[in-house]
């Protein structure tokens, strides 16, 4: 039987950390049952043994990491003699590093950005690979070996993300923070959202737009149907329910925003799928709300209530991760009046929703009045979509946010 | 009893198979038919290096006694003992597997083997004994034969083939070998080194074809200037086998008929197939999938028998790849990319990785680094310059993507360009390596720095 691997469990994940043996070496396993819990980049999921055997060996302890494909385990399947893999170094476990080690990692001044996932500091790779990396700006230690030992070959590179050609050595440029301090080693999803934003923010052309909604309508109509929840011991809508339902709602009205730049060709959704960005402790998450233009304000608002619970249990599934088409940050609950937000690629569009704040008002009668208003800022990808076309799509949604009542049935 | 491995062919992918395999602390057995060891210990890599070893010395005591200030009267051989000590040292050698199979506790059947389904093997035991044996995996490592010419089969005495020859009871007086491969190349050195009149056709524009063009000229040369005819461009129209020998008739630069005493046919091998389950072929080999298993599970097929290079270090790197597949687990066998190729005449041949020739048609951009012997205080000093060290680099990073050499002790030198290419060195690598003086090594330093302006002693 093979040995157990670190599944990819996401699009994302390039590594995974055993948070928890469910079983010690020796024990009986059979298929399906839970053996270890695993973190991704994006959540702690159950891993499950797929056929039935004696867990043998565990190679990746508690709280040490490895890349995906790498050994966890080796279980012997019944009936199987032999004795044990005796290869005790194998490649994967050369991978394999403990967050104490990484931590005790020195890093010396003006050296390239400090790696995680390193082999004792020390990267194994291929005279002619290092000097691949070195001219393309590819990082090594992010790099799973495919030669002798683990060993990173020309091959490995030939897929691998660059910081950007010949001018990547900027990466190097980036001062090391030195003094006292203490070094806190990024997590996966630390790993991927510095990976992630950066590409954004570095590659993609943002622009920005700005509104400020009257959001009395929408308070009125919000406290109206939370009173008839209360009464039947519902759960409250909240105002980013509303706009998470507005925002689905006028991206189907204009299409064009429901886009994703695809290089050679704009890529238009025919779904509308809303990534909502829940805070977790770690950093965030972005689970997706499929086809929200479809669903009910009662659907909409539960299954985010049901995605920001599982969120913070880390309990989320890769699989709700994906496909989203578009993003709604909000951080009025933080009481951020106005903020703009990074593209969560490869989407094209990102709504910053700040707090509804009491502030005065110029009414339709030119009287200056105490009013709520909330500001929305809109960031996107100008490859996709253009001032106009957002500025299209902001009135949509300005009428549906301001009229609330129009988006329920 | 069950084994967990059955070997069929105990030649160098067999035995190591065998031998790795038990050392994964599997129950395995090995099938062989005639002898341990297969065609490289009994019939080519190593009894052949014994006679040319015995070509070398001969050459060396009448070509270049006089520039080394020896003299001596009546120098003489004795042909027989010359090929007795061919034979005593593949014994010796074949008798180190068997000991090896003891020590490995690997079982040893001598007969021949069929398969009739996966899991059985039945031998015909040399003993006359019939036995079924039974394991969970089979590999096959039959090895192949020498091909015989269509219109003139072998008759084992004016028509042989490259067995045959290496025991050849007299020396002949004339021989024409078909096909200048490494086998038609290294026979025609040594029976030339000993006065044979030799003449070989080759229907490739060159000899050695496989080999750089630039060492496969070289060579030619060399071999006119040692007396040995060699027509390239030239195919066989018609052979015939006479009562004094043979007469063949070739079509090249002349149409010509050549009569010689012996005829050496040397043109490739072909697959020597178990009896039993019919397995997918290609090419008349059988076709292994990445783990080396052939089209029926649980039988795998490794060294000569899966096709091209038929060489031994190649059969034992299949082997050892098709075992560690089967019994470590998470192992990923690799096919074979990069490997050596050794021709043992005079001058010595080796090459690794890509010729320029193959480097051009792949549209690889390259950068060519050179070195002659003729310039090596070593080569010099032991009377043997001839040749040249031929690297090929990339040209934008310089990595090692092939090397040839031809000239003295030119396949022992190979090893060193064969770990440049697995570990992806460049030139660099090679230039901050110290070699030692004086060695023909130092030949390697200076290719690599030539490429780029820096050689000192060119």
């Amino acid at each position: 039987m093979p040995d157990i691997t670190m599944p990819k469990l996401s699009d994302t994940m390039t590594e995974g950390t055993v948070v928890k043996w469910h079983k010690k070496t020796g024990d009986k396993v059979s298929a399906g049952e839970v053996i270890a819990d695993v973190e991704t980049d994006k959540a702690t999921m159950e891993m499950e043994a797929f056929d039935d055997g004696v867990l043998e060996q565990i190679y990746l302890q508690e709280g040490q990491k490895v890349n995906v494909g790498g050994r966890l385990a080796y279980v012997r399947g019944e009936g199987e003699t032999g004795p044990a893999p005796e290869e005790k170094k194998a490649p994967a476990k050369a991978d394999a590093t403990s967050p104490k080690a990484e931590a005790t990692t020195p890093v010396k001044a003006g050296a390239p950005a400090p790696a995680p996932v390193i082999n004792n500091g020390r990267v194994k790779a291929s005279p002619l690979a290092k000097k691949i990396a070195a001219k393309k700006g590819i990082d090594l230690s992010r790099i799973t070996g495919t030669g002798p030992g683990g060993r990173i070959v020309q091959a490995d590179l030939l897929n691998a993300p660059t910081g950007g050609g010949a001018a990547a050595p900027a990466a190097i440029s980036i001062p090391v923070p030195t003094g006292n301090g203490t070094r806190i080693p990024l997590s996966g999803m630390r790993r991927i959202i510095a990976d992630r934003l950066y590409a954004s923010k570095t590659q993609i052309p943002h622009f920005y737009l700005t509104i400020e909604i009257d959001a009395e309508p929408l308070m009125r109509l919000r406290k109206d149907i939370n009173a008839v929840q209360e009464e039947n011991g519902a759960p409250k809508v909240t105002v980013n329910d509303f706009v998470v339902m507005a925002a689905a709602h006028a991206a189907k009205a204009h299409p064009k925003v429901n886009a994703a730049f695809a290089g050679d060709s704009v890529f238009e959704y025919s779904d509308i799928n809303v990534s909502v960005a829940i805070a977790v402790e770690e950093g965030l998450v972005t689970p997706v709300i499929r086809n929200a233009d479809k669903l009910s304000l009662r659907d909409l608002s539960s299954a985010i209530k049901d995605f920001a619970t599982r969120a913070r249990a880390k309990k989320l599934k890769p699989e709700e991760y994906q496909g989203g088409t578009l993003t709604i940050s909000n951080l009025g609950a933080y009481g951020v009046d106005n903020f703009s937000a990074i593209i969560n690629p490869p989407q094209a569009l990102i709504l910053a929703v700040g707090a509804i704040v009491k502030k005065p008002v110029v009414n339709a009668q030119d009287k200056i009045v105490v009013g709520h208003t909330m500001a929305i800022t809109l960031s996107a990808d100008h490859r996709v979509v253009d001032g106009a076309i957002g500025a299209e799509y902001f009135k949509t949604l300005r009428s549906l946010l301001e009229n609330p009542a129009t988006m329920l049935f | 009893m069950s084994y967990d491995l059955i070997v069929i062919g105990g030649g160098p992918a067999g035995y190591v198979a065998a031998i790795r395999a038990a050392q994964l602390g599997k129950k395995v057995v090995c099938v062989e038919k005639e002898r341990a060891g297969g065609t490289c210990l009994n019939w080519g890599c190593i009894p052949t290096k014994s006679l040319l070893r015995n070509a070398e010395l001969y050459q060396i005591m009448t070509k270049q006694a006089e520039e080394f200030g020896m003299k001596f009267d009546n120098l003489t051989y004795d042909w027989e003992k010359i090929v007795k000590r061919s034979r005593v040292v593949s014994d010796k050698n074949a008798a180190g597997i068997e000991f090896l199979f003891k020590k490995n506790k690997v079982d040893y059947v001598l007969g021949e083997a069929s398969v009739p389904k996966a899991g059985v093997v039945e031998v015909n035991g040399k003993d006359g004994k019939k036995q079924t044996i039974e394991g969970k995996n089979i590999l096959i490592s039959t090895g192949c034969l020498s091909r015989p010419m269509p219109n003139l089969p072998f008759n084992g005495t004016t028509v042989i083939s490259s067995k045959e020859a290496m025991v050849i009871p007299k020396q002949p007086k004339s021989l024409v070998v078909i096909g200048a491969g490494a086998i038609g190349v290294e026979f025609a050195y040594f029976f030339n080194a000993f006065g044979t009149k030799v003449t070989v056709v080759e229907m490739l524009p060159n000899i050695l074809p496989v080999e750089d063009t630039e060492v496969s000229q070289t060579l030619e040369k060399s071999f006119a200037k040692q007396g040995i005819t060699v027509l390239t461009n030239t195919k066989v129209t018609s052979a015939e086998a006479t009562d004094k020998g043979v007469k063949i008739t070739v079509e090249g630069a002349k149409n010509e008929t050549i009569e010689a005493e012996v005829c050496l046919v040397a043109i490739g091998v072909q697959a020597v197939l178990p009896p039993g389950l019919k397995l997918d072929l290609d090419r008349g080999y059988i076709k292994t999938n990445d783990r080396y298993e052939t089209s029926i599970k649980g039988i795998y097929a490794a060294g000569d028998i899966i096709g091209p290079p038929w060489l031994a270090h190649v059969a034992s790197y299949e082997a050892i790849q098709a075992v560690e597949g089967m019994f470590t687990p998470g192992a990923k066998p690799k096919k074979v990319t990069t490997f050596p190729g050794c021709t043992y005449c005079h001058p010595q041949v080796a090459s690794v990785g890509l010729t320029e020739r193959a480097a051009k048609e792949k549209g690889i951009k390259y950068k060519i680094g050179k070195f002659p012997f003729m310039a090596s205080g070593k080569a010099r000093a032991i009377g043997d310059i001839d040749g040249f060290v031929k690297l090929i680099m990339g040209e934008e990073h310089g990595e090692i993507i092939g090397a040839h050499i031809i000239g003295p002790e030119a396949t022992e030198m190979i090893a060193e360009m064969g770990l440049a290419i697995t570990l992806e060195a460049t030139h660099e690598d090679i230039a901050a390596t110290i070699h030692a003086h004086p060695t023909l090594t130092e030949a390697i330093h200076e290719a690599a720095e030539q490429a780029y302006g820096k050689a000192i002693h060119i």
